[in-house]
């Protein structure tokens, strides 16, 4: 899976952190950004014992959200490699927590003395925490993604969903994008060849955060995305974060059910969509686990004769 | 009506004391974070500018026991928006911190405790997902993750709020 093609030459190496989502319920998010990396020179490492991110028991005490995170940073950090996440969420909560580690002595100290007493292990701050979109953005590049394309898209129309915490809170990210208008996944699609469309609302919220609390609560969320975007003829939501996914794609059945409307709405992980471009058949990027059929759009899909 | 002898004045100090409740004070209640809230807008049970009002005047019960504190999605668009630096995600977040401490655990979050704690991951891994993984060329999810049992054992989490 992490050998490199002979003829790449490896851009850059990371621990792939896949979190809690991803390996369990999206797959084709797994998959795709695997065969993606590999063809455009990102290799990744695999790290077992990584575990949750910590940011679902954010809100139930904040100080062991901090000791999990800095658990999963201390096992890249043995190893000399940086994070890269595929969940926005994985993204955001991690890269929080290194911050405050590595800007707060004190903090740093209480949390080592605790690791080293509950699981004998320590964080010095060295690593670096960066999501997969933004590994193809910033070092990968749409030079080389360009250079290899190997399929024609122009003809998808497809609506972005940047989610939340790709780029919010921007402190934590030193402000790598405008929060309130973001453009890299834009270009990213673009890239691919693919038409990316603009929508109301387009940086709404999926809803998530509250799913567990209150279902009712983040359907009509979710549902009002659904909405604009039926109202552009998008081919897709394309997205970056498998919770995301989990609120347009695995509820979406659930909400045309309790809106009483219909969206067949393709949802694709970025990679997926990039893969496709790539010239990767359908198969190696998962899009037979998609739960909405994206048939129309891969007949959409015309491949460059090699 | 609010019954000013119900008033905990001690409440607001206790939030600035809890890590991420530190700016709560500097609320003028401008109201810009429940203007953009994309939960308010679906639903009028959370408005964050009324729940710290709540908290700034001392109201410590009706907002550690409401369900409104947990209904913020930690979107962050409040927190690029207000113009005091409040952080209200991070503050909302006290808040559940303390409602924890002081008996109130929603249900569903004592139930990803419970996960969390015993397989180290919110979704639990098994012979079939792995097979799963397996089938379509995945590396199959082997780690040990008993270390999240130990830190939560560590700061004796599960102890109290999930008993």
């Amino acid at each position: 899976m992490t050998k490199r093609v002979e003829d790449k030459p490896i851009l850059s190496r990371y621990a792939l952190f896949t979190g809690c989502t991803v390996p369990v319920r999206a797959l084709n998010y797994e998959l795709s950004a695997r065969r993606v990396a590999e063809r455009l020179g990102v290799e990744f490492e695999e790290i077992p014992d990584f575990a949750c991110c910590g940011y679902p028991i954010k809100s139930v005490n904040r100080y062991a959200y901090l000791l999990m995170a800095a658990r999963n940073l201390s096992l890249a950090e043995e190893r000399g490699l940086s994070l890269c996440t595929l969940c926005s969420a994985c993204c955001g909560a991690l890269t929080e927590a290194n911050h405050e580690i590595q800007e707060d002595e004190k903090l740093r100290d209480r949390i080592n003395t605790d690791l080293l007493d509950s699981v004998g292990r320590r964080y010095d701050g060295r690593v670096t925490v960066t999501h997969f979109t933004r590994i193809l953005e910033k070092e990968v590049g749409r030079e080389r993604i360009a250079a290899e394309i190997r399929a024609d898209l122009s003809s998808l129309r497809v609506a972005p969903h940047y989610g939340c915490h790709y780029t919010k809170p921007s402190t934590i990210y030193h402000h790598v994008e405008d929060p309130e208008d973001p453009k890299s996944l834009d270009e990213l699609i673009r890239a691919t060849g693919a038409i990316s469309l603009s929508y109301e609302d387009r940086l709404q919220c999926c809803g998530g955060g509250v799913l567990a609390i209150d279902e009712q609560v983040a359907l009509a969320m979710a549902q009002r995305k659904l909405e604009h975007i039926r109202a552009v003829k998008a081919d897709a939501l394309v997205l970056i974060c498998p919770f995301c996914n989990v609120m347009y794609e695995s509820n979406q059945k659930k909400i045309e059910k309790t809106f009483q409307t219909e969206y067949k709405l393709p949802v694709l992980f970025y990679p997926q969509l990039l893969g496709l471009a790539l010239g990767l058949e359908p198969e190696e990027l998962g899009l037979r686990m998609n739960r909405i059929k994206p048939n129309e759009l891969l007949k959409k899909v015309v491949r460059r004769s090699p | 009506m609010i019954d000013s002898k119900r008033l905990d004045p001690r409440f607001k100090e206790l939030i600035a004391s809890e890590p991420g409740g530190e700016h709560i004070k500097r609320c003028f209640a401008c109201g810009t974070c429940t203007a953009g809230c994309p939960v308010r807008e679906v639903t009028d049970r959370y408005n964050p500018r009324k729940i710290i009002r709540m908290a700034l005047l001392g109201l410590k019960k009706e907002v550690l026991s409401s369900p409104f504190i947990w209904l913020c999605s930690s979107c962050y668009t409040c927190h690029e928006r207000c113009p005091q630096n409040v952080k209200i995600p991070e503050l909302m977040n006290a808040m559940k911190n303390i409602a924890v401490r002081e008996g109130y655990l929603p249900p569903p979050m004592k139930t990803q405790l419970d996960l969390l704690a015993r397989c180290g991951r919110l979704l639990e891994v098994t012979d079939f997902e792995n097979e799963k993984r397996q089938e379509v060329g995945l590396p199959p999810l082997v780690g040990k993750t008993e270390d999240v049992k130990k830190i939560f054992e560590k700061l004796g989490i599960g102890r109290d709020e999930t008993s």
